[in-house]
């Protein structure tokens, strides 16, 4: 009997184990254990994404960062838009029946031609679409009697719906012009903080004035900004929208192929400013309503975004033209269909690259990322294979069936030179001369080899490829730094270099009188350690400069930069249009911290008159040869100069997993989600296939912890049965 | 005892006010507000006037202590000290630099954070007690020792190991979980089981071997010595016995970290992709917000008095002959 | 002209300062016989003598690690003879010691004793074809003429390695009989760890120069060296951070113990205050800041190493300040305790000054309690130090330390095949160096804590 006992014990204990062991294969069989995602609604068809950092603004007049368009751009529409596939970028008309009418006036409002010298203003003429509906959203609900349900006169009587998922009632209505003149009235607001307000303000007529009345407002209720007039922006009838610039402004049209200018019903700000609102977070900046092809149905700033289907969404067909690439793979299969394609998006918040890009290699994200490519460069090499004439996937990844998406932002990344500093700035020609020998060993090419795994092209002027005033081939090398050899550009020597050192004055990186070393500081904000770090140092070693690191947050770095407190230091400029003025103005002498009071984008603090007076004639002018003529001498002068150096403009590299399709990158516009299709059989077949769980350490752990607790029974009930006996007595008390 | 426990609550308002001015100098010297604001408002097209206004807006255009300019009480309220750091005393903590409601923010992410401590905790303990009662069963012998190396081992190996090897293992090569992520409700387990292990196993080192001195020196006391010689099984003399008298030090140890449970965990949250208050803490000092820290290293302080005096408390329910005056 | 330029970097004299005092300490302590009975008792155990010199040695490469130095520029014409120029790169006598381990530069990642790059390359073949394949490593292996065999190169060169250390170890361990008399200690137990640890670095030195022991990380740098680098790091934190606390933690806990009244309520107030803000905050606010003055004050700073070295200070710095509490309070309950006991009573009957009743009476029964804290202290703070820059408030990146180490070597586990010797590397010296001093710190706390002592 009392060895009965524990023996039944341990084959309960067994038959258990083999209980649970045979429960978990058999789960094993069904579905993948490690699905992170929630689960479907039947029929359904769900895109699953991912973003990395947290979003700080929804609302289209405030946000201003590549992530939130992620968003923003599916949930709102502008009047224009970028066609989806043709390439060079080209705008079509979005909210807008047609491209915008154009006028040219004089300052008494007369017409007169365009190249007039009376020209004061041009007057936009937008013509809208008819129809159009907003998504559903409480703001827009209305009672029988057409008065708006969600007013509330204090904060106790709105709690009555804590989250905005809490209104049982929704509404919609037509969009009208008015809900565009009210956005460019919410754009010229001070209180919105709109990132464009004093870009703009030189442009749209009236706009400052406008805002300086609306501040002398009291501010403590909402403030109907319809009351107070906008001048240069009129809605003439419920389809007709015009807006009034100051002087000739070509590019305008792709400013109202952006976010800022998406329309909102007033209603909206009405609901948003009720009392105890934004104390719970209810505002426009989290919940956005716009008339695009999704909406936001759940915004948590913690996990994730989920976007569904705009019930409301017109007819808005895929298109049928494309490039002559996309008839051959496939991009034009679906032209005619119906978009959206999917009717629901969750956007994971990933913090980490890591966990993300395993999740993608199992199967549970659809792309490798929406708003980056999240391909790390240690997982590059996992990725791509380097073949002769360029990248190729790799075996693992053709295997899975994975596909690839290029992307070529016009967007430049460089070094620049702080040309007020006495060291590296200034523009005689021994300055000149330092300037270009640091250029020269500053290899860009075996950076992009080494650290972004060649996903990059270097950069031979400050204009990038696909935008008008690019040169390829020979003619666009930059002759100070390349010679043409073998029908491949090729970067001068070291000794070069070394020479035109020596000529500015530091022969071996050493000052001519002194002795005393050229040390050059760069400022950053990556840390001064790391392989970047290391290779750029030896980069300068190879001409004997020393090259120091000055580290600091990044708050403090801009507030170096606006100074003028740097020497050396790395900047990007990712483009608002794909227009050459967008870049070439990065170097006018009005673009300065000192010049404008403000973080100028000119941060090389570059000033030259003829470059000021040829960019001034060219900005306003239609593409054309002369207009090319005067891009080319505005590219050499930089190149003379040379105020940046190791330019590059990225190529960026998306994966898809083989069941998307749909996914052709445009470099600007991010309405594409809509575009996009899904094959969700094979998706759930591959997920399946990918994802069998190993379960054989699950079971070692188990049995390791039963031989573990087995011989312990088995001692303890030695020990129990023990008879005192003296020796073991004392051993007991010697404890 | 509701007198000890209200004095006790009233002493602790000096010590919150010195926590208060401690961060608040500590977070004024490193940015003034104009740079926070020019964080916070972008990277292009930024003038001056933006900054001003966003200053003012945050109620950052204050002097710091002293207002020279305003009359009576005003010289002291209208400063930043007492709007920004004394109104936390309310529990009123306004927004975050990025114009959110930070109340509200804490109290959505307490929740994971909460599912992810208290199962942490409590399996923590339980399998610590476990494993270190096991072990003093076993005192004296060559299993003992063993053991004792084996939790000196694992406490010298860094908590980032656990971690990363554990993520690695389970999640990537084995599949067995998903690698990071969050659901509320039911599903959470889904993404809780291997942090929790995790932690529980990263633990074990420290944890049992504590408890094992702790019980050590209630094994061989003479009460427990009497209760062996009438016979009580050793299991009963450990349970009965030991346990219950080795209870004033654990409680010393284990209560006072209950509160801080909700402050979650920054490394956990922070690889496993939990939304809770440690990665909200993480994140935070990432993009030095400072409204968020501020109310974060208050609440922090706040819980940390509440668990010295639970800790009081626990003494008299422990121990009768402990009294509270 | 001067060859070289003795760099002194804060952290270095502390670390210098802290070693000296403590000998001296232990010196003085030789007379009073119970504390040589302690520690008698501490070096009786195996365990105690192999961990004591295992610390011993992470402490002594710390120490050579410790001594900083810039080269000399050579002359170029027109420079003015007198004036000498030095390079902007900080090297420290460890790196001499370690010789060109530091310097021989892979392009990128290489595994263990390999000779080949981990990754594949393009490559033209004999015929000019360009093909893909693994190019052969610039420094592993280049004293082989072939390159096949070089397995048995590895175990040739391990035998020259170890004997080479071997040696060093019998000089050590003669030098340790001739100085030894005690015959109850185990000794011979010291010997051979010693010996071990001798062959090991030997092995390490000879063979790390000649191939990568530990492979190499992203950007070609040798794991080994960085490794070994991360030693300073790991062992200053664990020192200097309760050191440079320790002044005002035994001046305040004393002072409130002794004094009591308002001077209690004054220090009670300060270290409840600094205690309930949550920790790692108050260490990533400080940093914050301090890394701002930092940056504000670029003069201060010649070369990039020092503005490194000021962060470490100020991370020991509060790293003190977050376990200073805790100190304080054991030190003000002892000191309540003794200022009761007779004897201290009956000295303040005779008008006996406080200060000297402090220094005579209280100070010398709390310096266990002082000692066993910094003993136990020490292997967290090596762990907190990981976890800080993981979470990017600890050292400064171009610090080498464990913790950069694995924050870097994180996101390597997600290629195919896995990069781990990086995480190994760095978890192999921060394993050894926590797990000896927790062994220790357990025996110290064994010996010196009178709680203990009693039971026995």
């Amino acid at each position: 009997m009392d060895n009965a006992m524990p023996r039944f014990g341990t084959r309960r204990f067994l038959s258990k184990t083999l209980l649970l062991t045979s429960l978990l294969i058999l789960g094993a069989c069904s579905e993948p254990w490690n699905d992170p995602n929630p689960p479907e609604k039947p029929g359904e068809t769900v895109y699953y994404g991912s973003y990395s950092s947290r979003l700080q603004h929804l609302d289209p007049a405030r946000s201003y960062s590549a992530e939130e368009t992620v968003f923003i751009d599916q949930i709102y529409e502008a009047p224009f838009r970028y066609h989806f596939l043709k390439r060079p970028y080209v705008l079509e008309p979005s909210l807008a029946e047609a491209m915008p009418e154009v006028t040219y006036l004089d300052k008494d409002q007369q017409p007169v031609p365009m190249d007039s010298d009376k020209l004061a203003y041009s007057l936009y003429t937008i013509h809208l679409k008819q129809g159009v509906k907003y998504q559903p959203h409480p703001a827009l609900a209305n009672d029988e009697w057409g008065n708006a349900l969600y007013l509330f006169n204090s904060p106790e009587q709105s709690l009555q719906y804590p989250t905005l998922y809490d209104f049982p009632e929704n509404g919609t209505r037509e969009m009208v012009a008015g809900d565009f003149v009210y956005q460019i009235k919410r754009l010229s607001d001070p209180q919105n903080k709109s990132p464009l307000l004093g870009f703009l303000s030189n442009y749209i007529v009236g706009m400052s004035e406008f805002g300086e009345q609306v501040m002398e407002r009291p501010r403590d209720q909402w403030l109907d900004l319809r009351k107070t007039p906008l001048e240069g922006v009129k809605a003439v009838d419920d389809y007709t929208l015009t807006i009034r610039i100051k002087g000739l402004y070509p590019q305008f049209s792709y400013w109202m192929a952006m976010h800022f200018f998406s329309p909102i019903p007033w209603e909206t700000d009405r609901f948003y400013n009720n009392p105890g609102f934004a104390d719970r977070n209810l505002t426009l900046d989290w919940f956005p309503i716009g008339t695009g092809a999704f909406m936001m149905t759940r915004n948590d700033p913690n996990r994730g975004i989920t976007l569904e289907r705009n019930p409301n969404y017109r007819f808005d067909p895929f298109p049928s033209e494309g490039e002559l690439a996309d008839l051959t793979n496939g991009n034009l299969n679906d032209a005619g269909q119906a978009m959206p394609f999917i009717d629901r998006a969750t956007f994971r918040l990933e913090k980490e690259s890591l966990p993300q890009w395993s999740k993608f290699m199992q199967g549970w994200y659809d792309r490798s990322g929406d708003d980056t490519h999240n391909i790390s460069s240690s997982n590059f090499d996992r990725a791509f294979v380097v073949s002769g004439d360029g990248l190729e996937l790799s075996q693992e990844m053709q295997d899975k069936g994975i596909t690839v998406s290029t992307e070529v932002k016009p967007s430049i990344y460089y070094y620049g030179f702080n040309m007020k500093d006495p060291v590296v700035g200034g523009y005689t020609e021994d300055k000149r001369k330092l300037r270009r020998a640091i250029s020269l060993i500053m290899n860009t090419e075996e950076f992009l080899e080494i650290f972004a795994n060649g996903r990059g092209e270097t950069a031979m002027g400050p204009i990038p490829p696909g935008i008008t005033g690019y040169v390829e081939g020979e003619a666009g090398i930059n002759p100070y730094l390349y010679d043409w050899v073998n029908g491949k550009p090729k970067r001068k020597s070291i000794e070069v270099a070394k020479r035109l050192l020596a000529e500015a004055g530091y022969p071996n990186g050493r000052d001519k009188k002194t002795g005393k070393p050229l040390i050059i500081y760069l400022d950053t904000t990556g840390g001064s350690a790391g392989p970047i770090a290391d290779w750029r140092r030896r980069q300068f070693e190879k001409i004997g400069v020393q090259l120091e690191y000055r580290t600091s947050d990044y708050i403090r770095f801009k507030q170096k930069m606006r100074a003028g407190n740097t020497q050396l230091f790395g900047w990007g400029w990712l483009a608002d249009y794909p227009d050459p003025e967008n870049f070439l103005f990065l170097l006018t002498s009005s673009q300065t911290s000192e010049s404008c009071q403000c973080d100028g984008s000119n941060t090389a603090n570059y000033q030259n008159p003829e470059y000021d007076r040829l960019f001034d004639q060219m900005k306003t002018m239609e593409n054309s040869p002369e207009r090319e003529a005067i891009l080319a001498r505005m590219v050499e002068i930089v190149r003379r100069d040379n105020p940046w150096m190791g330019g590059y403009h990225v190529k960026e590299y998306y994966l898809n997993n083989s069941w998307v399709t749909n996914t052709k990158r445009h470099g600007i516009a991010r309405d594409t989600l809509k575009y996009l299709k899904l094959d969700k059989e094979t998706r759930s077949g591959k997920q399946r296939e990918w994802n069998t769980p190993v379960i054989w350490p699950l079971l070692a752990t188990f049995a390791a912890l039963t031989l573990l607790i087995w011989p312990a029974v088995r001692a303890y009930r030695r020990r129990q049965t023990l008879r005192v006996s003296p020796a073991i007595e004392q051993s007991g008390r010697s404890n | 005892m509701f007198a000890y426990i209200i004095r006790r609550l009233f002493y602790a308002i000096p010590i919150l006010v010195g926590v208060n001015l401690i961060t608040f100098f500590l977070f004024f010297v490193v940015n003034s507000p104009a740079d926070v604001a020019r964080a916070h408002l972008g990277e292009k097209y930024v003038t001056q006037e933006a900054i001003d206004n966003w200053v003012a807006e945050k109620g950052y255009n204050r002097p710091l202590m002293f207002n020279a300019q305003a009359s009576g009480t005003e010289m002291v309220t209208d400063t930043i000290f007492f709007q920004k750091s004394l109104r936390l005393f309310t529990f009123n903590f306004g927004p975050a630099d990025d114009g959110r409601d930070i109340a509200s923010d804490v109290l959505t992410r307490m929740g994971p954070s909460l599912a992810l401590a208290v199962p942490s905790f409590i399996i923590g303990i339980w399998v610590n007690i476990c494993v270190a009662l096991l072990v003093v069963m076993f005192r004296g012998t060559r299993l003992d020792k063993a053991a004792v190396a084996l939790f000196v081992s694992l406490m010298s190996i860094s908590g980032l190991f656990y971690i990363i090897g554990g993520q690695y293992l389970v999640s990537t090569v084995w599949r067995l979980v998903p690698i990071s992520g969050f659901e509320p409700g039911w599903m959470a387990w889904k993404f809780l089981i291997l942090p929790v292990v995790i932690g529980v196993v990263a633990g074990i080192g420290l944890g049992a071997r504590w408890y094992r001195t702790l019980f050590l020196e209630a094994a061989d006391q003479d009460f427990a010595r009497t209760a062996r010689a009438k016979g009580v099984s050793e299991l009963g003399v450990l349970f009965k016995h030991v346990l219950p008298n080795a209870m004033l030090p654990i409680l010393t140890g284990v209560v006072v970290v209950i509160p801080a449970l909700f402050m979650g965990s920054l490394l956990m949250e922070a690889f496993f992709g939990i939304p809770g208050l440690g990665s909200y803490m993480l994140d935070a000092i990432r993009a030095q917000d400072f409204a968020i820290v501020r109310t974060m290293v208050f609440v922090g302080s706040v819980l940390y008095i509440i668990g010295l005096i639970l800790t009081d408390i626990s003494y008299t329910l422990a121990d009768p002959r402990v009294r509270l005056n | 002209m001067d060859m070289i330029k003795p760099v002194i970097l804060w952290t270095d004299i502390l670390i210098w300062l802290l070693v000296i005092s403590l000998s001296a300490f232990l010196f003085t302590l030789r007379k009073n016989p119970e504390s040589r009975a302690q520690w008698r008792q501490v070096f009786s155990s195996k365990l105690g003598m192999v961990t004591f010199i295992i610390i011993l040695s992470y402490i002594a490469l710390a120490l050579i690690d410790s001594l900083h130095f810039r080269k000399a520029l050579s002359h170029t014409e027109g420079q003015d003879i007198e004036t000498v120029y030095y390079s902007n790169t900080v090297n420290s006598a460890l790196d001499a010691l370690l010789g060109e381990m530091g310097e021989l530069k892979e392009r990128s990642y290489s595994s263990p004793f390999s000779l080949k790059s981990f990754t594949k390359e393009n490559m033209t073949d004999e015929n000019g074809q360009p093909y893909r394949g693994y190019p052969e490593l610039e420094h592993a292996g280049s004293h082989l003429d072939n390159k096949t065999g070089h397995i048995n190169d590895i175990l040739l060169q391990s035998l020259i390695g170890i004997g080479k250390g071997l040696i060093v170890g019998l000089f050590l361990c003669a030098l340790l009989k001739a100085f030894t008399r005690s015959s109850d200690l185990p000794w011979r137990t010291a010997m051979i760890t010693l010996l071990i640890v001798c062959a090991l670095l030997g092995w390490m030195l000879h063979v790390g120069n000649l191939y990568h022991v530990l492979g190499t990380d992203r950007a070609g740098n040798d794991t080994l060296y960085d490794s070994i680098k991360g030693i300073r790091t790991g062992v200053l934190i664990g020192t200097l951070a309760t050191l440079i606390m320790m002044p005002i933690a035994i001046t305040l806990g004393i002072c409130s113990g002794y004094f009591k009244g308002w001077v209690d309520d004054v220090v009670q107030y300060i270290y409840t205050t600094l205690s309930s803000i949550p920790g790692i905050l108050l260490i990533a606010a400080a940093i914050l800041q301090f890394q701002v003055f930092i940056d504000l004050n670029p003069n201060f700073f010649e070369v990039g190493l020092e503005k490194a070295d000021a962060r470490f200070l100020g991370l020991c710095f509060i790293l003190g300040i977050t376990s200073w509490a805790g100190l304080c309070r054991l030190l003000r309950a002892e000191t309540l305790k003794i200022s009761q006991l007779p004897y201290v009573q009956a000295a303040h009957a005779f008008g006996v000054s406080h200060l000297r009743i402090i220094r005579r009476h209280i100070l010398p029964n709390v310096m266990h309690i002082i000692l066993i804290t910094f003993v136990l202290d020490f292997s967290g703070l090596v762990l907190a130090e990981a976890v800080l820059s993981y979470i990017g408030v600890g050292v400064d990146s171009a610090m080498p330390s464990w913790g950069n180490m694995i924050n870097l070597a994180r996101s390597e586990l997600s290629q195919e095949p896995v990069v781990w010797w990086n995480l190994i590397g760095a978890f192999f010296f921060m394993f050894t160096l926590v797990l000896s001093a927790n062994l220790f710190s357990d025996l110290v706390n064994d010996a010196f804590n009178p709680k203990n002592r009693q039971e026995r």
